[in-house]
């Protein structure tokens, strides 16, 4: 849909090696914005509206640069290589699949042992699996593993790799291009698959009045016997999160959300309590605490080297935040525990 | 085409990822099948398609020929059948030997009115209990996702429709190749490196290259086109696993280590000798694959076709076999190519030299 959007979904990155998406962004986002700057850990800040001139509150926006990966703990002789994941992987999609390691993204397949000689009634945990690379190129312990995997249309879908968080991270580059009446922070954050750390550090460097997490989230929408909740569901618009496992949103960003959304006419959801985990759960704990919320493009396949998500989806959420910052977001919201 | 002397790897790599990527699930060829025949037609005198779908080509030795000899190799792929629409989404069966773990999150490509680009879906493990993610999928908890609405979905794909697996044929360091289908579109590329190197050599056989279909749901297309070709030897020309960890080491074979030459109740101890023969004088490196019964291979069902027919087996190592990362080492396509065409040059002038009497076989 979006050549940005495509090259931000190609770049590779898992935590801790997130330069190669940092750079696209600083590049793209440099002449529209007042200020960008990369923080010690490695998140990139950008700044729109001077505090000096500007009555409008200072909104955090965070999408997180790193993918779901793995990382190089040795190199045999037979240029096999074992290895671990970074983030969560589910080891049961991995048997078979194409990757890429280390800077000079040698090609590698992970090994499945042959239908003659397997039980086949366990799955295979990481630490059993090993990758083949034919002993190519220079690989060292630490070298990143990402999965391979094109962007492109699959029907009405869009495919691609580390869509979680790319896609927020894309959102976010939409919405700094625009001007709204507030002070906006852009925070592109590095690794939140392992444990939301530099949300950490870019909420107590910012000190914002509220902030709002940009996400690629779970779809469990596929077909099943019993009637239990899909989560999140593709093509029914932006997800919203009222509780997941990292932290409960604020209840007033929750609902200037979906007023926001029924006065403009754009679908929304409200995403299945209980599963998954943001930014949010970093930055809500910053200071003295930060209201905070996750809005996401729902998803289907996270955490593989395939997602699909609808377009229409992230039309819809760049759609909900545009109306949103411009209006009520912009503003102090009304005295915590006044609300009903 | 030139008289090479060796086939260089960059050539065998070009035709093995066209081959490979060629699509052709047991039971729909078609699409193999053309591609197969492009390649094969300028190589043989004749060529047709029998009743099956098995492409045979004749090469044509001295007149008269001593004998006929059948070289078989299969086209035909493992892939998957669409069985019911659900909901915007498409269940599936397995055709052949699937290796099910390898299939979560693959792409595939589903052959409905157009071809569509797929993926194998699945539940993601973060709504799952840890108990439900400690167990592998069944075949019930998988789908395939073409991105399309039920309503467009059902006017595009159809129950029956095929489903190959969507790679791309990469090379690895070493010499090494790697995707899908790779058993058996390897043991095309040897047939079709053989034939060009007999294109400068005599032979005194009539050789039928035959090209058999559904080999992976039961050795088909091979049953038939024995019984049609009524061979007096058939060689049959296969992959077999290649050494890797959880493979057993009496059972596999390393990368590069040449053609593994069957040996066992399903392949005829003269024409196995005669291969060893041919190995050795021409110095090709080979290892002995020990079959104890069935060879999982066309040889199993040439072999006894109407009186019974002397077979031998031709396997080139292949990693992760019947998964999409299939590995080969060129080198071994090479040297099977070679070691084929030497022995096609070798075969007896006497039917008699292959007969089993007891004189010369009775300690076997």
């Amino acid at each position: 849909m979006n050549e940005l959007l495509e090259r931000l979904s190609i770049a590779r990155g898992v935590a801790g090696h997130e330069g190669e998406v940092r750079a696209i962004l600083r590049e793209h986002l440099a002449p529209h914005v007042d200020e960008i700057a990369v923080d010690s850990i490695g998140n990139l800040i950008a700044r729109k509206g001077g505090p000096q001139n500007s009555p409008g509150q200072r909104v955090l926006l965070a999408a997180h640069m790193d993918e779901v990966g793995a990382i190089v703990m040795r190199c045999n002789p037979d240029g096999t290589v074992k290895f671990r994941s970074i983030g969560g992987l589910d080891p049961r999609i991995l048997p078979g699949k194409r990757v890429r390691i280390g800077a000079d993204a040698v090609p590698g397949v992970i090994m499945r042992a042959p239908h003659a000689a397997r039980a086949g009634s366990r799955v295979a945990p990481i630490a059993d699996l090993l990758i083949d690379t034919g002993g190519a190129g220079e690989i060292q312990p630490g070298d990143m593993i990402t999965f391979e995997s094109d962007y492109e249309q699959f029907g009405r879908l869009l495919k691609g790799k580390a869509f979680d968080d790319r896609v927020g991270c894309y959102i976010l580059a939409q919405l700094l291009q625009e001007d709204f009446p507030c002070q906006l922070v852009g925070a592109f954050t590095v690794q939140e698959e392992i444990g939301l750390r530099g949300a950490r550090v870019a909420a107590y460097a910012v000190e914002p009045d509220l902030a709002v997490a940009l996400e690629g989230t779970v779809a469990d929408d596929l077909p099943r016997e019993e009637d239990i909740s899909p989560t999140t569901e593709l093509g029914k618009g932006p997800a919203i999160s009222v509780m997941d496992r990292s932290a409960h949103a604020d209840r007033r960003l929750v609902r200037i959300l979906t007023q926001t959304a029924d006065a403009h006419n754009i679908p929304y959801q409200i995403k299945q309590p209980g599963v998954g985990g943001t930014d949010v759960g970093a930055i809500h704990l910053a200071r003295s605490g930060v209201p905070s919320v996750a809005v996401a493009v729902p998803c289907r396949y996270i955490h593989t080297p395939a997602a699909l998500m609808d377009p229409a989806d992230v039309e819809n959420t760049i759609e909900l935040m545009k109306h949103a910052l411009a209006g009520s977001l912009a503003r102090p919201l009304e005295a915590a525990g006044s609300e009903k | 085409m030139t008289d090479y002397a060796r086939p260089a790897e960059t050539d065998l790599f070009i035709l093995l990822k066209e081959l490979s990527e060629t699509p052709g699930v047991s039971g729909r060829e078609q699409t193999i099948r053309a591609a197969v025949a492009a390649h094969l037609g300028p190589l043989v005198d004749e060529m047709r398609v029998d009743t099956m779908g098995n492409l045979v080509g004749l090469k044509r030795g001295k007149s008269p020929p001593t004998g006929r000899a059948m070289l078989a190799a299969h086209m035909d792929e493992i892939g998957l059948i669409i069985t019911r629409l659900d909901r915007g989404f498409l269940r599936f069966a397995a055709v052949g030997g699937v290796d099910l773990a390898a299939l979560p999150a693959q792409e595939v490509t589903v052959h409905a009115l157009e071809d569509l680009p797929g993926l194998i879906a699945s539940r993601p493990p973060h709504v799952l209990t840890p108990e439900e993610r400690e167990k592998p999928f069944t075949q019930k908890q998988l789908f395939i996702d073409v991105g399309l609405p039920a309503g467009e979905l059902a006017q595009t794909v159809s129950v029956g429709d095929f489903v190959s697996v969507r790679r791309s044929v990469e090379k690895m360091a070493k010499g090494r190749a790697c995707g899908k289908a790779l058993d058996n579109r390897v043991s095309i590329v040897v047939l079709l490196a053989a034939l060009r190197l007999l294109q400068g050599r005599s032979h005194h056989w009539d050789i039928y290259a035959a090209i058999t279909v559904q080999e992976e749901i039961g050795l088909r297309g091979a049953t038939t086109a024995a019984f049609d070709l009524e061979p007096d030897l058939g060689i049959a020309l296969d992959v077999t696993f290649a050494e890797q960890p959880g493979a057993t080491p009496e059972e596999s074979f390393p990368l590069g280590s040449g053609p593994a030459i069957g040996l066992g109740p399903n392949l005829h101890p003269k024409l196995r000798a005669l291969l060893v023969d041919s190995a050795e004088r021409n110095e090709i490196p080979y290892t002995d694959e020990v079959l104890p019964g069935h060879s999982g291979t066309d040889a199993w069902a040439m072999q006894v076709s109407q009186c019974g027919i002397p077979t031998a087996l031709i396997s080139v190592p292949v990693r992760n076999m019947h998964t999409p990362a299939e590995t080969v080492a060129l080198k071994d396509i090479e040297r099977s190519a070679r070691l084929l065409a030497e022995a096609v040059c070798d075969l007896p002038d006497d039917l008699a030299a292959l007969a089993l009497d007891h004189e010369d076989g009775g300690h076997e």
